[in-house]
């Protein structure tokens, strides 16, 4: 009787012991089968040369001729500079737009301000396709509103001497087509950067804002001197989400170009490049090679972001 | 237990055999082909013992992208794959297909009754026929008759030659204001296609040596580069909106393009222009084709058999050629079909015009050039450099010098992968 009643605790203990891993489980099978192995077979092909085409049994180990072949492309080259030039273009007026505007909403605005976030955060949430389809007809040369703008403001005596009579060409020209990405891009995260610079505005105590001011600080200093060093970590936060989604930017230049990268590869970025090298081009192993060498620069940069934004650890100073 | 097991197993084994007996044949297509074989039914029923057919049809490129993850896997593999001519090269290197010259099918003894080109485009070099052509789209010059009447230029002064093509564009700029050419990478596309010699490769030799820098590519860039600077090409892309409404509002008088674009313009892209455009052969006695679609086996098929009556239905029945081309201008690939009188009606939207005739001597002469896999990376690479020649004004000799060492790597990356 007393071992029956011995082996029921222990298999009771056991279930106990299992049940975390039970509960677990759903999240780590379906990590593994579709996060994990997908990232392991692309590091493994990253070390083959496999056109698929030829079916699984034509992988070929090429050790690291993929890296070397991709290190040498000039493509690869020049849609890294793309990529570099688009983060930067769509990423940094994204925060300096966003962090005065938060500012300004969260001190400023009391009864509208649900809407006016909702409005700002409204491009964040629409369908990338349905945004890159509406700038194309925005964009277009001939017909679009942007354009149609640039002309009327063009017949304004001196600012009009600034601008190019008959528009521009956006999506035609290697010129215009990276500025046309950026707007594009800045227009939908600035919002979501807005939301996430108001949120973190709120957890800064009111009694800072009003010692400040009963010190005689006007609102620019305010916002100088103290919400801008109190919202650091969250700066930190937006700066390295850009980083990682600007350097993989994907769908508004590949649908803004047509999916080819545009006039002379101006549009091409590094995402792009890697998906048409393995869908397009057939060559699995360089596209794999590309994917690890943009996540190593994504890893570099977020890292230099981070040392380079991270928040003043006060305690460990006055130590 | 063991009874039950055996007694169930002999209840469902006639439903298995039913149903392998009834399983349909798997055609996988893309947008006017799928409408083509879904109306090939009611003569494919003729035979009452074959199975139903699936048409699984995907858009243009999404097509062709999961026929590479059907290879690649084996899985989903269609009976019949439709392949649209400028994906030819991917597949035809490769060992996932049938050669159907071989045994059972023998389909080098078909050769003859198909327009040449198309037929010896799906050779590969080692001599496996890996895709039977069912169209073809031989190219031709759309023009509007109304701006060259306007310009007081004649067709045929203006096709003469190359040179004399673009002199004509002056003039019609000139007069009408309306560009040649809605751009000239379309004149660049056209120039490299029409120098070829017979047996030559668009891009690369049959030893997979890139032939950028020879005198063909030469003379393109440079023409193109003229036009440019005349500002006889509107540089707008083919399918962008702008040029959409170019078509429509007369501001680009011409557009060299496949036979089926006159059904394009008709139904679609400028309906309300019928009557004014026409059909000419392509300048300076150029001929050049404009896609085209094949029909292939694939190796690990489940039907090949059927697959292959299908294939001959498709590309060999006379009927079937003309019913396609009546009702989704698809340019028979199949000679059998030139005597029949459809040929000779005139085409209400080009003013009357017989053109199906023009597009029939067309087909006859054009260059057969074998395809290579890496024929769609080898055009964008020239593309790319033409951009650079005409926005960057980027010299020729070094935008060519670097486009054939980009193909050149790309080749000597593949030289490792024998084909099959």
């Amino acid at each position: 009787m007393n071992r029956s009643r011995e082996k029921s605790v222990l298999v009771r203990s056991r279930s106990m012991a299992a049940t975390p891993y039970l509960f677990l489980a759903p999240f780590m099978v379906i990590f593994l089968v579709f996060g994990f192995a997908p990232i392991l077979f692309s590091l493994m092909m990253a070390f083959l040369q496999w056109d698929p085409v030829e079916g699984l049994g034509a992988m070929r180990f090429v050790g690291l001729s993929n890296f070397d072949f991709t290190l040498h492309d000039a493509w690869f080259w020049k849609s890294l500079g793309n990529t570099l030039w688009l983060a930067i273009a769509s990423g940094v007026p994204q925060h300096v737009v966003a962090l005065p505007l938060a500012y300004f909403i969260h001190r400023v605005l009391r009864r509208s301000r649900s809407v006016v976030v909702g409005a700002y955060f409204v491009p964040y949430i629409t369908s990338t396709v349905a945004i890159a389809i509406m700038s194309m007809a925005l964009f277009s040369t001939d017909y679009g509103l942007i354009n149609e703008l640039i002309r009327a403001v063009a017949r304004w005596p001196v600012i009009g001497a600034l601008l190019p009579p008959a528009g521009i060409d956006w999506l035609g020209s290697a010129q215009g087509l990276k500025p046309a990405i950026a707007i594009v891009v800045f227009w939908r995260f600035v919002g979501f950067n807005t939301v996430l610079y108001l949120a973190a505005l709120q957890g800064i105590p009111e009694e800072i804002f009003e010692a400040s001011y009963l010190d005689g600080a006007g609102s620019g200093q305010r916002f100088w001197f103290i919400a801008l060093p109190l919202l650091r970590p969250a700066i930190v936060f937006g700066v390295t989400l850009s980083v990682i989604g600007g350097l993989q930017l994907f769908e508004e230049p590949f649908i803004l170009t047509g999916g080819h990268g545009g006039p002379a590869h101006a549009g091409m970025t590094t995402a792009m490049y890697m998906y048409r090298t393995a869908f397009e081009f057939n060559d699995v192993g360089a596209a794999s090679a590309i994917s690890w060498l943009l996540f190593l620069l994504v890893g570099t940069l977020v890292i230099g972001a981070y040392r380079w934004l991270k928040p003043v650890d006060t305690e460990s100073r006055s130590s | 237990m063991r009874r039950r097991t055996f007694l169930l197993a002999g209840m469902l084994a006639p439903l298995w055999v039913g149903a392998a007996a009834s399983r349909p044949l798997t055609i996988a297509a893309f947008p006017s082909v799928d409408a083509i074989l879904k109306a090939a039914r009611p003569r494919w029923h003729r035979n009452p013992s074959v199975p139903d057919l699936s048409v699984i049809s995907r858009e243009y490129v999404d097509h062709h992208t999961a026929m590479v993850t059907a290879i690649a896997t084996r899985s989903h593999l269609p009976d019949l794959m439709a392949i649209e001519a400028s994906f030819l090269g991917r597949f035809v290197g490769s060992g996932a297909f049938e050669d159907l010259s071989k045994p059972p099918y023998n389909g080098q003894a078909y050769r003859e009754r198909f327009a040449p080109y198309a037929f010896a485009q799906a050779i590969n070099r080692h001599g496996k026929l890996v895709a039977i052509p069912t169209d073809i789209a031989p190219g031709a010059l759309f023009y509007r008759s109304d701006l060259f009447e306007r310009a007081g230029v004649a067709v045929s002064e203006a096709t003469r030659t190359w040179e004399a093509f673009l002199d004509a564009g002056s003039r019609i700029q000139e007069r009408t204001g309306a560009h040649l050419l809605s751009h000239a990478r379309d004149l660049k596309d056209v120039m490299v296609r029409c120098g070829l010699r017979s047996g030559e490769g668009l891009y690369l030799d049959r030893q997979g040596r890139s032939l950028l820098q020879s005198p063909r590519f030469q003379m393109a860039f440079t023409l193109a580069r003229e036009m440019r600077r005349k500002k006889l090409d509107a540089n707008i892309s083919a399918w962008s909106s702008e040029w959409t409404e170019s078509l429509r509002r007369g501001t680009v008088a011409t557009q060299m393009m496949g036979s089926w674009f006159a059904g394009h313009l008709a139904n679609w892209l400028a309906p309300k222009t019928a009557g004014q455009w026409r059909s000419a052969p392509l300048p300076a006695g150029g001929q050049a084709a404009w896609g085209g679609t094949y029909y292939a086996i694939p190796r690990d098929a489940m039907n090949k058999a059927l697959a292959w009556e299908l294939l001959k239905l498709m590309t060999l029945d006379r009927e079937m050629q003309i019913a396609a081309f009546r009702s989704q201008d698809a340019f028979p690939a199949l000679r059998d079909a030139y005597s029949d009188g459809f040929f000779e009606q005139p085409i209400a939207f080009l003013g009357g015009q017989a053109a199906r005739v023009q597009w029939r001597n067309s087909a006859a002469a054009i260059p057969a050039f074998p395809v290579h896999k890496l024929d769609p990376i080898a055009a964008e690479i020239v593309d790319t450099a033409l951009d650079e020649v005409l926005i960057d004004n980027r010299s020729i000799d070094s935008a060519l010098k670097e486009a054939n060492e980009l193909l050149e790597r790309r080749a000597a990356r593949l030289s490792d992968f024998p084909e099959h």
